[in-house]
This record gives structure tokens, C-alpha cells and sequence, in this order.
């Protein structure tokens, strides 16, 4: 072992991956290579309070003095271009070449373009801490900011947006926001919460065209409809980036497939966070790709146990969740599993409502309410999710009945 | 320096959990353990400045409720990321089942 490792993709999955590497004890060289200028930073602020600062800032993962400190090289502003499986070496844009023991390829995900001509310098995406700075220049008071998208970065930004005295639409195809994942009952609480703030929401209806001068932005509906805007963000997904992956070889199945132990067909390279897909052992091992920032998180720290040998398998529980407004919105599991649901009302309106299979087993719970109001009880089912529990139906409905008591159980 | 402050009567909070105590434009986390004994901390989370009464407390752990960053909440200290900067403690003691903590 003299090569080391290197960490493809310096976001918050490579970033912990490589600190997560030195806490191990590993001392051999660890290089993190980045295509942005930055430090290995948290996206969660960048749809959220680097769209409503006066100056936004980096949250940074790591600082210089703690990546040097630690010894990890971080390459930034330079992108893998192909990897060399018999020489275990990587080539980088800049010429270089970076010989690895194990590589680890947390390369994220890409947002889903909008398929169609006429999109212009007026439309844009939001993934990286430069499209939030070139985001926030527009969001100001009267200005007109639409929104293609009706899920979780579109809603967040809408909030952002609207909180600085923006004019908001957010276009929805489907028939409500927020399709994918919640349950049309909390995707309601949301939608209401932005209607009473000002934001006009039009679902059920596609887009037919989109022309863009430079100027101004024209969606024109299907139904005939047509909004104009100053701006139109486009947040209708994300796709995994994978193109080094597949063409090293790899097998890719939505997202670089990995086993439970985040290994790709190749036993020395890794893959971790969004770009991958592994079988969720919670469920049984249902192959999933998640675009969290915990699994992010969770998944950096694992491959770089496995790195080092550890040999162990994925067993967290999906965890999800979203600021709008003074509403937070916290999901534990995947509520497609479920299929009953229980609702448990808390305090201050806020609520849960657990996903139970067929068999009784809790597979989900997804809330919703002012602050933190609903952390704690969607971590306690996030634990009871992870011991495939079956309580009683009544007990997670009542308010009553303590979750953590259901834990013991 | 000995500046006691009562935060709240002991049967106010449970077994192996938290609450939180405003004082003097300050915010603190007052703990219980499953042991019984109380415990008191900054109310507010290094990473995010997130309330930690409304987290998860399990054994000797605080969890956040935003982000699950973990601290000890007997010592302050940070238990793996997204936390890094250990939480700050305050000595608590119980009198006629009054919790007072030291807040100096």
C-alpha cells in the first residue's frame, strides 16, 4: 500500500470520506480531487440561507488549515477524465496522472436538464455555491422569478425568493408538488404555506415552450398559459454523474452499482453518495439511489472504512429533510414501502404519519411542523424502521404513547 | 462567579431526556440521565446554531434535531460529524428538587 487513496468529487460525500480516512488512523497519502474552485462545502445552505444572505458564504466542510493539518491534497478546478484499472492510476484534466491503492468516486449528481429548445442565459440550474451567487443577483423585490419544478431545491428557493420581495410562480407538471416522496397531505401543509406567502403555483400542466432573449424568459403551457420572468430556475431533478465510471468500465445501473459495502464491480474502486446505486438492506436490499446530504455523509464515512478493509455493510435508514418558510419537513425511510398510514398530531400543528407495510412493519414516517417541532419522534422511527418494528398501530397514533417507549419494545 | 441559577424544578423533565432554559438573553439544555443525575450545556448547536432541546437524548448523547451531530452532553464533547467544535457545560446541582446551574 504506498499509493494511497484518492477521493474523485469533493463535496460533502469525498470531503468526509477523505477527513473520515485520517480519523481511521490511515497515515499513506489521500487526494481529493474537485472540478470547483472551492473547499469541499455543505450544498443544504445553498437553496436555503445563501439565497436569502446579503453575501453568501461557503460553508465549509474542511478548511485549508485543517486539510493541511491533516495532510489530505486537495486538487480543486480540475476534473477526472479517465481511469486506468490495470495501472490504478487516474488521469486529471491537467495532465497529471494520480496513482491509487483504492479510489473512492463520490462524483454527485448533475441536475436533469429541461428537454426541450429556447432555454437560454435567463434559465439556469442550482447546484454549485457559483449558480447560488449568480441565483441570488436576481432574486430581488419585484423581480420575476419562475420556477420550474415543483419539488424539494425549486420550493426552497420559492421561499428564498419570495422572502426577498420577489414575485414567484413555480410550474409543476405533475398533478400536485412534490410527487416524488411525500405524501399529498404534507405536500398540501407546503403548498398552502406558499400560497399564503405570495407564491402562485400551477400544477397539472407542462410546458410546451420556452423562449429566451437574454432578457426576459416566456414559458408558454401546454393549456396555453404563459408566464414571463426575469429569471427561470429549473429544478426538476438530478442525475447521476457517471460518465468516468462507465467509461473505466464500471457497471452503472442508475447511478455506478455497488454493493453493500459501496465496492463497484472493480474490488478497488468505490463509489459513494449520489452517483451511486446499492441495495438498501432496510428493504431488504431494493437497489435505490438516494441525493441526500446524511447518505452523503454516511456513505463517505463507510467507504472509507471499506478503504481500509472494514468490510462493512450499509444499514442506515434514508433520511431526508427541508426548510421552508418556519415549516420543517423530516422524512425517515421511503414511503413508497408502506402501505396504511397512521397519523400521530403533535403539538402546534405539527404531525406524522407513519408508513406501515402489509405486515405491520414501520417503513416510513414523514412530518411536518413549525422549527424542530417534529425531530425527535421521526428519529425515534427512523430507529424503530432500523429494527424492522411492527407497533401497534394505536400507539404510534397517540400523542400519549411515548416512541421511544415503542423502542424498548 | 457562584452565580446560581434555578432552571426549573427536577420533576420537570423526564429520564434520558432534555429541556430548555432561557436566561439572561441566553439559551442552555438542561439534561437528565437515565441515571438521574442532571446535566446542563449551551442550548444551541455548534454546527447550526439548532436548539438541542428539541433533539433526541440516548444515554449520555444529545442528538440535534437538524442535523444529527452528537455531543456528550456530560462533557461537551463533539461525537463525529457534521459536528467538530465541542458544546459547552455548566455545573448543575439539585436543591429541594430545584435543578440550579452555574452560568457565571
Amino acid at each position: 500500500m504506498a499509493r494511497g487513496m484518492v477521493i474523485i468529487g469533493a463535496g460533502e460525500c469525498g470531503g468526509r470520506a477523505a477527513l473520515a480516512l485520517r480519523e481511521l488512523g490511515y497515515d499513506g497519502a489521500v487526494t481529493l480531487v474537485g472540478d470547483e474552485p472551492h473547499l469541499p462545502y455543505e450544498r443544504p445552505p445553498l437553496s436555503k440561507d445563501a439565497m436569502v444572505s446579503e453575501a453568501p458564504e461557503i460553508k465549509a466542510i474542511a478548511s485549508d488549515a485543517i486539510l493541511a493539518e491533516k495532510s489530505i491534497r486537495h486538487i480543486h478546478s480540475v476534473q477526472a477524465v479517465a481511469i486506468d484499472r490495470a495501472a490504478h492510476a487516474v488521469r486529471l484534466s491537467d495532465g497529471s496522472v494520480l496513482p491509487y491503492d483504492k479510489l473512492l468516486l463520490a462524483t454527485g449528481s448533475t441536475p436533469r436538464k429541461l428537454p426541450m429548445p429556447g432555454l437560454g442565459p435567463r434559465c439556469v440550474y442550482l447546484r454549485t455555491f457559483t449558480d447560488a451567487l449568480a441565483i441570488r443577483a436576481h432574486l430581488t423585490a419585484g423581480n420575476r422569478i419562475a420556477v420550474i419544478g415543483g419539488g424539494f431545491i425549486g420550493l426552497e428557493l420559492a421561499a428564498a425568493a419570495r422572502k426577498l420581495g420577489a414575485a414567484v410562480t413555480v410550474i409543476e407538471a405533475q398533478p400536485r408538488i412534490l410527487m416524488r416522496g411525500v405524501p399529498a397531505e404534507i405536500a398540501e401543509i407546503i403548498h398552502e404555506a406558499h400560497v399564503a406567502e405570495g407564491v402562485k403555483i400551477l400544477c397539472g400542466d407542462g410546458i410546451a415552450s420556452i423562449a429566451d432573449d437574454g432578457k426576459e424568459v416566456r414559458v408558454t403551457l401546454a393549456g396555453g398559459q404563459e408566464i414571463s420572468a426575469d429569471l427561470a430556475v429549473v429544478g426538476i431533478g438530478a442525475v447521476p454523474v457517471t460518465g468516468l465510471a462507465a467509461e473505466a468500465g464500471l457497471t452503472i445501473d442508475n447511478g455506478i452499482a455497488v454493493d453493500a459495502e459501496l465496492r463497484s464491480s472493480d474490488p478497488d474502486i468505490f463509489a459513494a453518495g449520489d452517483c451511486c446505486s446499492f441495495p438498501l438492506a432496510v428493504y431488504g436490499g431494493r437497489r435505490v439511489r438516494l441525493e441526500a446530504w446524511r447518505n452523503a455523509q454516511e456513505q463517505g464515512a463507510l467507504a472509507a472504512r471499506n478503504m481500509l478493509g472494514a468490510g462493512e455493510a450499509h444499514a442506515a435508514v434514508p433520511w431526508f429533510w427541508s426548510d421552508q418558510y418556519g415549516l420543517s419537513l423530516q422524512i425517515a425511510g421511503l414511503s413508497d414501502e408502506g402501505r396504511s398510514i397512521v397519523r400521530r398530531d403533535l403539538d402546534d400543528g405539527a404531525f406524522i404519519l407513519f408508513h406501515l407495510a402489509e405486515d405491520g412493519r414501520l417503513v416510513a414516517a414523514s412530518g411536518i411542523g413549525p422549527g424542530n417541532a417534529v425531530a425527535r419522534d421521526i428519529r425515534l422511527a427512523e430507529m424503530l424502521i432500523g429494527k424492522w418494528a411492527k407497533p401497534a398501530p394505536e400507539a404510534l397514533g397517540s400523542q400519549a404513547v411515548k416512541l421511544k417507549s415503542l423502542l424498548a419494545a | 462567579m457562584s452565580d446560581w441559577v434555578e432552571a426549573c424544578a427536577a420533576g420537570d423533565i423526564d429520564e434520558e431526556d432534555v429541556m430548555r432554559f432561557d436566561h439572561g438573553g441566553r439559551t442552555f439544555a438542561i439534561y437528565r440521565s437515565p441515571d438521574d443525575e442532571f446535566f446542563a450545556t449551551d442550548g444551541l448547536c455548534t454546527h447550526e446554531k439548532v436548539h438541542l432541546a428539541d433533539g433526541l437524548v440516548m444515554d449520555d448523547i444529545i442528538e440535534c434535531p437538524k442535523h444529527n451531530g452528537r455531543f456528550n452532553y456530560k462533557t461537551g464533547a463533539a461525537r463525529g460529524a457534521p459536528v467538530c467544535v465541542n458544546l459547552k457545560t455548566y455545573p448543575v446541582k439539585v436543591d429541594a428538587g430545584k435543578v440550579l446551574i452555574q452560568i457565571g
